[in-house]
């Protein structure tokens, strides 16, 4: 009956607690959309290097995303399945509830016709 | 149909759903939840259909359910209601456990919902505050026939809203 997660509790906590924050999901939409260095991330908040470099730790520690290192720059990838998994696992209580509104509407729909 | 929005706060680990229904009443929603039969087929997904064998609507009362899978398997939770002011509020707390409501202390702790209904302009809406206390639970919760039922239910979401359409 129960289907077993690809993740780990730990790991589950770590995605949530890394999406908690704006900046960080900031980082995550910017780096989905391309890779770029952790400079070039940097360069788009109004905080010091030292303070996105842990943001970006966070991140890599949740599996979201991974860094890699090219010459000087150090590169940061999303890691898309891990953020499926994470939205999969926020949306799916809510598309319970929706499936659940949705049978509320046909018995109510059947009471008017 | 019924129009849905959600808010979702990641670190409270609350999921806030409101439906807001036309041309009914909050009497009317309020007997979606409070009678058995009108309760059973709504709660289980497709493929995971509930059974109450008990439903003691009232404070302090308890219900017991038991979701059984394609396979004969069966998941087994329970409701204690902390608050049923007729017929605007509920407050359920809802766990794991056995046929008999015993909690499963194997499974996560249980968790809480509150359901506030109101009146609109051309209907009724109630919102559901869903508290989870962890997120193994919250996990639980969307795996307890969740993930086997969703493509049944996209087929049969498509089957109401097309039966639905001649009666709008």
């Amino acid at each position: 009956m129960v289907v077993r997660s690809e993740l780990s509790d730990t790991q589950v906590d770590a995605i949530f607690h890394a999406l908690a924050d704006a900046t960080r999901r900031d980082i995550v939409a910017r780096v989905i959309e391309r890779e770029q260095s952790v400079s070039e991330v940097a360069g788009h908040y109004a905080m010091s290097f030292a303070a996105v470099q842990k943001h970006v730790a966070v991140l890599e520690r949740a599996s979201l995303v991974s860094k890699e290192r090219r010459g000087r720059e150090q590169i940061v990838h999303a890691r898309p399945q891990t953020i499926a998994r994470a939205r999969q696992l926020l949306d799916g209580y809510e598309q319970l509830w929706r499936g659940r509104i949705d049978r509320m509407q046909s018995i109510l729909d059947e009471g008017i016709r | 149909m019924a129009t849905i929005t959600s808010v979702k706060d990641l670190e409270a680990l609350t999921l806030t759903v409101t439906a807001e229904f036309e041309g009914t009443t909050v009497e009317r929603l309020w007997q979606l939840w409070a009678d058995r039969e009108q309760l059973q087929r709504w709660w289980g997904p497709p493929g995971w259909p509930a059974t109450f064998t008990r439903h003691d609507f009232r404070v302090p009362g308890t219900s017991i359910y038991f979701m059984q899978g394609p396979e004969g398997d069966r998941a087994y939770g329970w409701w204690h209601f902390l608050e049923a002011v007729e017929p605007s509020r509920l407050r359920i707390e809802d766990g794991f456990g056995d046929a008999e409501g015993n909690v499963d202390p194997q499974m996560p702790p249980p968790g809480e919902m509150i359901v506030d209904f109101e009146p609109t302009g051309s209907g009724a809406r109630f919102s559901i505050r869903s508290q989870f206390t962890s997120l193994e639970q919250l996990q639980k919760m969307i795996e307890m026939g969740q993930e086997e039922g969703m493509t049944q239910a996209l087929g049969q979401i498509d089957a109401i809203l097309a039966e639905d359409a001649p009666a709008a």
